[in-house]
């Protein structure tokens, strides 16, 4: 039926994934859960020097619900990590999540009683930024390599972890 | 089965903001009655963003806290290192030399300008105001190239030691900063003519979020927070440190003590910090500029490589520490929120006892309520604002 | 900064026996008091003496000292431009110091700190609830006994393999 029937499902849909996908790669959504200093980082990646819209990426969402990217930016304490584990939980499938810098990443040199020692061990990364904070250069590669996971229908973490 | 009788025209509801809402700069809380949009109890929470700064100041060498304090108030951070360092010197009643000297102050007076420049620009962005913050960005961007050029980072920037600086400017920075003073006034211009007489802008503001002088003194109230209410408190001034007390510079007051009045005190001071920096690199003299006491500074990379004592003498000072006296001191500088303090507890071993931060806006927060009960919900956005609570600061 | 030489003598004249001693390091001077002298010595000071902020109150954990806890109060006089330092030792046995919360206001966070962090009670205090920890956090981080990485997880976390931390 319809147009399926007259191109054939496998052409199609496979064509169709690679058209969503890259409507996707050029208009990622960022929840910025921003907490620490990397969340100044990240605001200078907003903004007018960096400027992520050139990569399709400024329309930052404050609500998990509307966004697809989770770009976690900062220490994340252990009061906090109930909080990012639910705005994760909220956030829509299919999505993607950035660990922005090394506390987010592993603790940073926060080994202590308050921090936890790297969001994934709360939640599934895909992409890890190192630096402390990483610059916005690195932040933009971050957000390319997203792109380039889309675009190689590869899973996200979200679905493999 | 019982029926809940509610009378609805009478009913208060309970919201929550935070931890994780686009106005709360950082992460921290509320718990809000509301009697339609009018807060009637305010309740903070912070602590989300609690990392054991004064542990982990106990567990190193005193050089190793200098990274520590960059992750306190990190939209100013070169001026908690040069606090914190002001503080141990002060304990082991170090000089430092005078080219450190100016350029701590430098650095100190280009954090100011970038801490106010984030302040007034998001606070404008929680009103509604964008197109300020563009502008102030491309301001900090400026500070951050300055910055960048001395210490290799943009924002956390571990640029004093104990004694001094960690090395000296690159050449041609002078120059650079020179440029970057010429240029900023423009920025601080285009700000100030959009929003100061902006209607919509003064009626988010004045008379938001106000608090009375008595108050804000019994609150420990502190920096441009306080100076917007009257009180003409300022360290640079009451207590000089640096060679504050060698510049001129107006410590701008205002008596309303509300959202605007800080706007107008932060606006007025980026200004008076660019008339110390003039003056500051007017006058900028040459030498060195680390201390050259052998207990206390490293040895010049070229010396360790060659020569035995240097090699000792470094991995004394990397291994154990700088080891001050026992003793107790406390020394406290103008930073961007207000006095930022450290008390510094010594036993005599190359480890702190004990690094108590005092943090300007904590102070700020605990009064909060007082200043937001009885106003609309949208105003406590616009009142937290601009008190800038950098949550680093707050829960250290 | 003005000197503050003269203030260990006046409240020892106010205070007598309460004032235990005085001493002066790196310019601050830090006069030690009893501790269930310390809300008047503290109105004293305020209202007959300028010090009008109360800039700091916290706590230092001596570990071995008898008695173990310091508390102390930074005081501020900004018209005269004075600054001094009161300590109040706490036992570790009976961890309670009255509240400083009607003289100043900033008091109330401070001590809820003090109290999140080292556990000591404040009689009087109008809320001392924790502050920066979590209500399910046991214990006292700040104290020299808790050891640093000792975390206490709200949610299960995926550790990886060999991890050194306890859960």
């Amino acid at each position: 039926m319809g147009i399926e029937n007259a191109f054939g499902d496998s052409f199609i849909s496979t064509r169709l994934n690679e058209a969503i996908n890259w409507a996707r790669k050029w208009s990622l959504y960022p929840m910025p859960f921003g907490t620490a200093c990397c969340a100044i980082e990240f605001m200078a990646t907003v903004g007018s020097h960096y400027d992520m819209a050139r990569f399709g990426a400024e329309v930052v969402r404050f609500s998990p619900r509307q966004s697809d990217l989770l770009i976690v930016a900062g220490t994340v304490s252990e009061k906090m990590a109930p909080v990012l584990k639910r705005i994760y939980d909220q956030m829509c499938e299919p999505k993607w999540v950035i660990s922005m810098g090394a506390c987010a990443s592993s603790g940073g040199f926060y080994d202590n009683y308050a921090t936890v020692q790297g969001i994934d061990r709360i939640i599934p990364v895909d992409v890890y930024v190192a630096g402390c904070p990483p610059r916005p250069e690195a932040v933009l590669t971050a957000l390319i390599k997203i792109q380039e996971k889309i675009d190689s229908k590869q899973a996200p973490a979200a679905q493999t972890a | 089965m019982t029926v809940e009788t509610r009378d609805y025209l009478d009913s208060r509801m309970h919201i929550s903001i935070g931890p994780s809402h686009p106005a709360t700069h950082g992460t921290l809380r509320f718990h809000l009655d509301l009697d339609g949009e009018t807060i009637v109890k305010c309740v903070p929470e912070i602590g989300y963003l609690h990392r054991a700064f004064e542990k982990s100041a106990e567990k190193g060498t005193y050089t190793q806290v200098i990274p520590y304090t960059d992750r306190l108030n990190y939209c100013s951070s070169m001026m908690n290192n040069v606090g914190y360092c002001q503080a141990v010197e002060r304990l082991m009643g170090l000089q430092i030399p005078e080219r450190a000297v100016y350029i701590r102050v430098i650095i100190s007076e280009l954090a100011r300008i970038m801490d106010h420049l984030v302040c007034v620009g998001t606070n404008a962005v929680d009103i509604g105001a964008l197109t300020n913050f563009w502008y102030f960005f491309r301001a900090r961007e400026d500070i951050y190239e300055l910055i960048e050029a001395l210490c290799g980072a943009r924002l956390t920037t571990t640029y004093t030691r104990i004694g001094g600086l960690a090395w000296d400017a690159p050449p041609g920075w002078a120059d650079r900063l020179k440029a970057f003073i010429e240029k900023c006034p423009k920025t601080i211009e285009d700000v100030e003519g959009l929003l100061a007489k902006n209607r919509v802008f003064i009626d988010r503001t004045k008379g938001i979020g106000a608090i009375s002088k008595e108050k804000a003194v019994s609150y420990g109230f502190t920096g441009p927070c306080l100076r917007a209410t009257g009180v003409k408190y300022d360290v640079r001034r009451d207590r000089p440190y640096l060679c504050y007390d060698r510049f001129q510079f107006e410590i701008p007051t205002h008596t309303a003590g509300d959202t605007y009045a800080r706007f107008l005190v932060r606006m007025e001071e980026m200004r008076q910090s660019l008339r110390i920096l003039q003056q500051a690199v007017k006058d900028l003299p040459g030498g060195p500029v680390l201390c050259d006491d052998p207990a206390v500074a490293l040895p010049p990379k070229s010396q360790v490589y060659t020569n035995i004592e240097a090699i000792i003498r470094q991995f004394k000072l990397v291994i154990e520490g700088v080891k001050p006296r026992k003793g107790e001191v406390y020394d406290c500088t103008e930073a961007a929120n207000g006095e930022l303090g450290f008390l510094v507890v010594s036993d005599g071993t190359g480890k702190p006892w004990r690094v108590r931060v005092r943090p300007p806006c904590f102070c700020f927060l605990a009064a909060f309520p007082e200043m937001v009960e009885g106003q609309m919900l949208a105003d406590l956005i616009a009142t937290l604002g601009s008190i800038n609570i950098i949550a680093g600061e707050l829960d250290r | 900064m003005t000197d503050t030489s003269a203030f260990p003598d006046l409240l020892k004249a106010r205070f007598g026996e309460a004032i235990e001693s005085s001493y002066v390091d790196a310019a601050c001077t830090f006069v030690v008091v009893r501790r269930d002298t310390i809300v008047p010595a503290g109105r004293f000071l305020r209202d007959e003496h300028g010090f009008d902020l109360l800039a700091d109150l916290t706590c230092i954990d001596w570990l071995e000292r008898v008695p173990r806890f310091d508390v102390v109060y930074n005081l501020y006089s900004i018209a005269n431009r004075t600054r001094l330092f009161i300590k109040a030792p706490v036992p570790v046995e009976d961890p309670a110091i009255d509240s400083m919360t009607p003289v100043w206001k900033s008091a109330n966070w401070f001590e809820r700190e003090v109290w999140d962090m080292y556990g000591l009670r404040f009689t009087g205090h109008p809320d001392l609830r924790r502050i920066l920890m979590y209500d399910e956090f046991q214990g006292h981080p700040l104290r020299k006994d808790y050891a640093i990485n000792e975390r206490q997880p709200l949610i299960p976390e995926n550790l990886p393999p060999g991890d050194r931390i306890p859960v």
